[in-house]
C-alpha cells in the first residue's frame, strides 16, 4: 500500500527535479506491480493445494459403488495421477497463457464459462458503483457540512444501519417490499433495467455508508484547513468552497478506504447474486464449490484475488492524480 | 468490557494511573445512551444464548407438519402456541430465533478472540522488532487482505465440511489483519519511548517487554477492533449459513432461517423476517458498541 508515498528519495534536491521525480515514481511503480504479482503467485499456490488438500475429488466425483478402473480412467483424464509438483508447475504454466484448464461441470475451458458470467457481475457492480457515488457523495458533503445537527446525526444513523445490515437481508427485505408487496420489480432474474434495480441497490449498501462516513470524517478535516478558511475569506459560497477546495482534498483517504474495502465489496457481490438468482460469476463461484469442480473453483478465486489487487493498484496510481504532492515530491 | 486497560500511553506500565481512568473511561461510556441501549441488548442476548432450553418454549428442531407456515399470533390464523409462527415444517420461530443467538454469539466471540491473539502476536512482533520480520509480516498481511475473507471461508468450509468449529477456525485465521496493523503502528510509536528503552537497558527480556509494557498500552484499541471484528465475523457467519455452507443442517442459525424463509416470501414473511430482525439487531448493537468504545479511546475521533 504504502510504498508509493513511504519512499522519497531524499537525495535529490530541488537541483534536479525532473528526472529523479521520473525514476522514483518508476521505482515505485515498479514494486507496487511486483508486489501485486506476489500477491496473485500466493492466492495461485493456496488456492491450488486447498483444493487437493481437502480430499480426493476423484473419489468426490464418483458413486461409492465405482469400480478402482473407473477410479483410474477419471484420475487420468482429470491429470491426478501425475505427481503433485507436476500439477503444480502446469497450473502455473497455464496461468501464464491465460490457460485455467477444463471445468469438471461444465466440461468447457474454464475461461469460456467465466467470460459467460463475466457481463453480469461488471453490469451489477457497475450499476452499484453509480448508485454509491449517487448517494453517497451528497450524504457524505451534506452530513460534513451540517455536522452535529439533525441532517448530520440522520445520515449518521442511516450509515451506522448501511454498515451493521448484511447484504442477503437488504436483498430479501427489498424483495418483500418492492416484488411481493408492491409488485413493482421482479424479485429474480436478468436482462432488463428492471432486473437490475434490486440488486444494485442491494450490493451498493454498504458502500454507501463506508464512502459516505469516510467522506464525511476526510471532509471535516479539510474543512478546517487554512486553504478553506481563504476560500471563505475570498468571498466563496460555502457549497462552492466545498465542491472546489474541500472535495478534491477529501477524496484521497475515501479512494484509500475503497481500495481496502473492494474485498468486503465482493463478497458482498457473492452474496448479493445469490439472493437475486443472478448469473454472475459469484454464482458460478458457490456452484463450483459445491459440484467440487475445482479447476473452476481455482479460477474463480484467482478472479477475485486479481479483481483486488487491480483495483488496489489503481487506487495506488491515483494518488499522484488527485495529490499533486505525491507528484512533485520525488 | 475489557476498556479497563486504556491507561493514557504516557503512564508507560503504571498501574495506578490505569485504574484511576477506569471510572472515567466507563462514566464516558455510558453517558452514550444509545450504547447503553446496545450493552442491555448484548446482555438478554447472552441470557438468552446461555439459557436457550429454559427460554425457548419448544424444542427449536420439533416438526409439527399439521402446523406448518403458521402465522405470528397476532395474524389472522394465527396460535398462541406459537408467538412467532412456525416455519414450512411446522418448527416453532420463537424457539429457532432464540437458539439461533447460541451459534452467532459463539462464532462472533470465538472468532474475534482467535483472529485478536494472531493479529496481536503478529503485530507486536512486526512493530516491535521491525527490520525484515516486519516487512516479511506486512507482506503476509498484503496477501491475506487480497484474498477476500469470505471467499477463502467458502473455499475451506465447502470442501473440508461444515462445522460450527471450522467456522470459528476460518473467521479467526482470516480476521487477524486488521489487530496486527494497529497493533503494529501503536507498537512503533512505543518502543523509542523511555520506559521501553529503560526497560531493555535493565535487561528485561523482548518478551516481557512486550507482554509487560507493549501490551497493556495496546489493549484500548484492541477492544475497539475486536468489538468491530465480532459484529463482522457474525455476519460472515449468517453469510456462510445462507449460502448453505456453514454449519450442519440441524444447527439452528440466523443465516439458514434466512435462506428457508426467502422461498416463502410470497406466502409467509414471518419465516425470514425474524431471524434477519434478529440478526441486524445484533450486529447492529455489537457495532454501537465498538464505536462506542472508540470514542472513550481515542477522544479526537469523537469530536467528529
Amino acid at each position: 500500500m504504502s510504498d508509493l508515498t513511504l519512499r522519497p528519495p531524499r537525495a535529490a534536491g530541488p537541483a534536479r527535479p525532473r528526472p529523479a521525480a521520473r525514476s522514483g515514481l518508476l521505482r515505485a511503480v515498479l514494486v507496487r506491480l511486483g508486489t501485486a504479482l506476489l500477491v496473485l503467485l500466493c492466492t495461485a499456490t493456496v488456492s491450488f493445494f486447498l483444493v487437493r488438500l481437502s480430499g480426493d475429488p476423484v473419489r468426490q466425483l464418483l458413486p461409492p459403488d465405482a469400480t478402482a478402473q473407473q477410479e483410474h480412467v477419471l484420475r487420468a483424464s482429470l491429470g491426478l495421477d501425475r505427481p503433485l509438483v507436476t500439477q503444480y508447475l502446469d497450473f502455473l504454466w497455464g496461468l501464464l497463457h491465460f490457460d485455467f484448464g477444463t471445468s469438471i461441470s461444465y466440461q468447457e475451458p474454464v475461461g469460456h464459462v467465466l467470460a459467460d458470467r463475466l457481463p453480469a457481475t461488471l453490469e451489477l457492480a457497475a450499476a452499484a458503483l453509480v448508485v454509491t457515488l449517487v448517494i453517497a457523495v451528497p450524504a457524505g458533503i451534506l452530513a460534513a457540512m451540517r455536522r452535529g445537527r439533525a441532517t448530520d446525526r440522520g445520515i449518521m444513523t442511516g450509515v451506522l444501519l448501511g454498515q451493521s445490515t448484511p447484504p442477503f437481508w437488504v436483498g430479501i427485505l427489498l424483495i418483500l417490499v418492492f416484488a411481493v408487496g408492491l409488485h413493482a420489480l421482479p424479485a429474480s432474474g436478468y436482462g432488463s433495467f428492471a432486473n437490475l434495480v434490486l440488486p444494485a441497490v442491494t450490493l451498493s449498501v454498504y458502500s454507501v455508508a463506508v464512502v459516505a462516513r469516510l467522506l464525511r470524517s476526510s471532509l471535516i478535516d479539510v474543512l478546517s484547513s487554512d486553504h478553506i478558511r481563504t476560500a471563505r475569506a475570498k468571498g466563496f459560497g460555502p457549497v462552492k468552497t466545498v465542491l472546489t477546495h474541500g472535495l478534491r482534498n477529501a477524496s484521497l483517504p475515501v479512494v484509500t478506504v475503497i481500495g481496502l474495502e473492494v474485498g468486503s465489496l465482493l463478497g458482498g457481490a457473492i452474496l448479493t447474486e445469490r439472493v437475486f438468482s443472478w448469473p454472475g460469476v459469484g454464482q458460478l463461484t458457490i456452484e463450483a464449490i459445491s459440484n467440487r469442480d475445482f479447476p473452476l473453483v481455482q479460477a474463480t478465486v484467482l478472479f477475485f484475488a486479481a479483481t483486488f489487487v487491480v483495483v488496489n493498484l489503481l487506487v495506488d496510481l491515483s494518488y499522484s492524480l488527485l495529490d499533486p504532492r505525491v507528484r512533485t515530491s520525488r | 468490557m475489557t476498556l479497563t486497560s486504556s491507561a493514557p500511553p504516557t503512564a508507560g506500565a503504571a498501574p495506578e494511573a490505569a485504574r484511576g481512568r477506569r471510572p472515567a473511561a466507563v462514566r464516558t461510556l455510558l453517558r452514550n445512551r444509545l450504547a447503553v441501549v446496545a450493552l442491555a441488548f448484548l446482555a438478554v442476548l447472552l441470557v438468552a444464548a446461555v439459557f436457550a432450553p429454559l427460554i425457548a418454549p419448544d424444542d427449536p428442531n420439533a416438526q409439527d407438519l399439521l402446523m406448518r407456515l403458521t402465522p405470528p399470533a397476532w395474524q389472522h390464523g394465527g396460535s398462541g402456541a406459537h408467538l412467532l409462527g412456525t416455519d414450512q415444517l411446522g418448527r416453532d420461530m420463537l424457539s429457532r430465533v432464540v437458539y439461533g443467538t447460541r451459534v452467532s454469539l459463539l462464532v462472533g466471540a470465538g472468532a474475534a478472540l482467535l483472529a485478536g491473539v494472531i493479529g496481536t502476536v503478529v503485530g507486536l512482533a512486526a512493530g516491535y522488532f521491525g527490520g525484515w520480520p516486519d516487512r516479511v509480516l506486512m507482506r503476509l498481511a498484503d496477501v491475506q487482505l487480497a484474498f477476500p475473507s469470505i471467499l477463502l471461508a467458502l473455499a475451506i468450509v465447502g470442501f473440508f465440511g461444515s462445522g460450527l468449529w471450522y467456522v470459528i477456525l476460518v473467521l479467526g485465521i482470516t480476521g487477524w489483519v486488521s489487530y496486527a496493523r494497529v497493533v503494529r503502528s501503536e507498537v512503533m510509536s512505543l518502543r523509542s519511548r523511555d520506559f521501553v528503552t529503560e526497560a531493555r537497558a535493565i535487561g528485561v527480556t523482548d518478551v516481557a517487554i512486550m507482554r509487560r509494557h507493549l501490551l497493556p498500552n495496546v489493549m484500548a484499541p484492541l477492544a475497539t477492533i475486536g468489538t468491530l471484528h465480532i459484529a463482522a465475523a457474525i455476519v460472515a457467519e449468517a453469510s456462510l449459513s445462507y449460502l448453505g455452507l456453514g454449519v450442519p443442517k440441524e444447527t439452528v442459525t440466523w443465516g439458514s432461517m434466512l435462506a428457508d424463509g426467502q422461498l416463502y416470501l410470497g406466502t409467509s414473511w414471518w419465516v425470514a423476517v425474524f431471524p434477519g430482525i434478529a440478526l441486524m439487531l445484533t450486529s447492529l448493537a455489537v457495532n454501537i458498541t465498538g464505536d462506542a468504545l472508540r470514542d472513550v479511546a481515542d477522544p479526537k475521533a469523537y469530536r467528529r
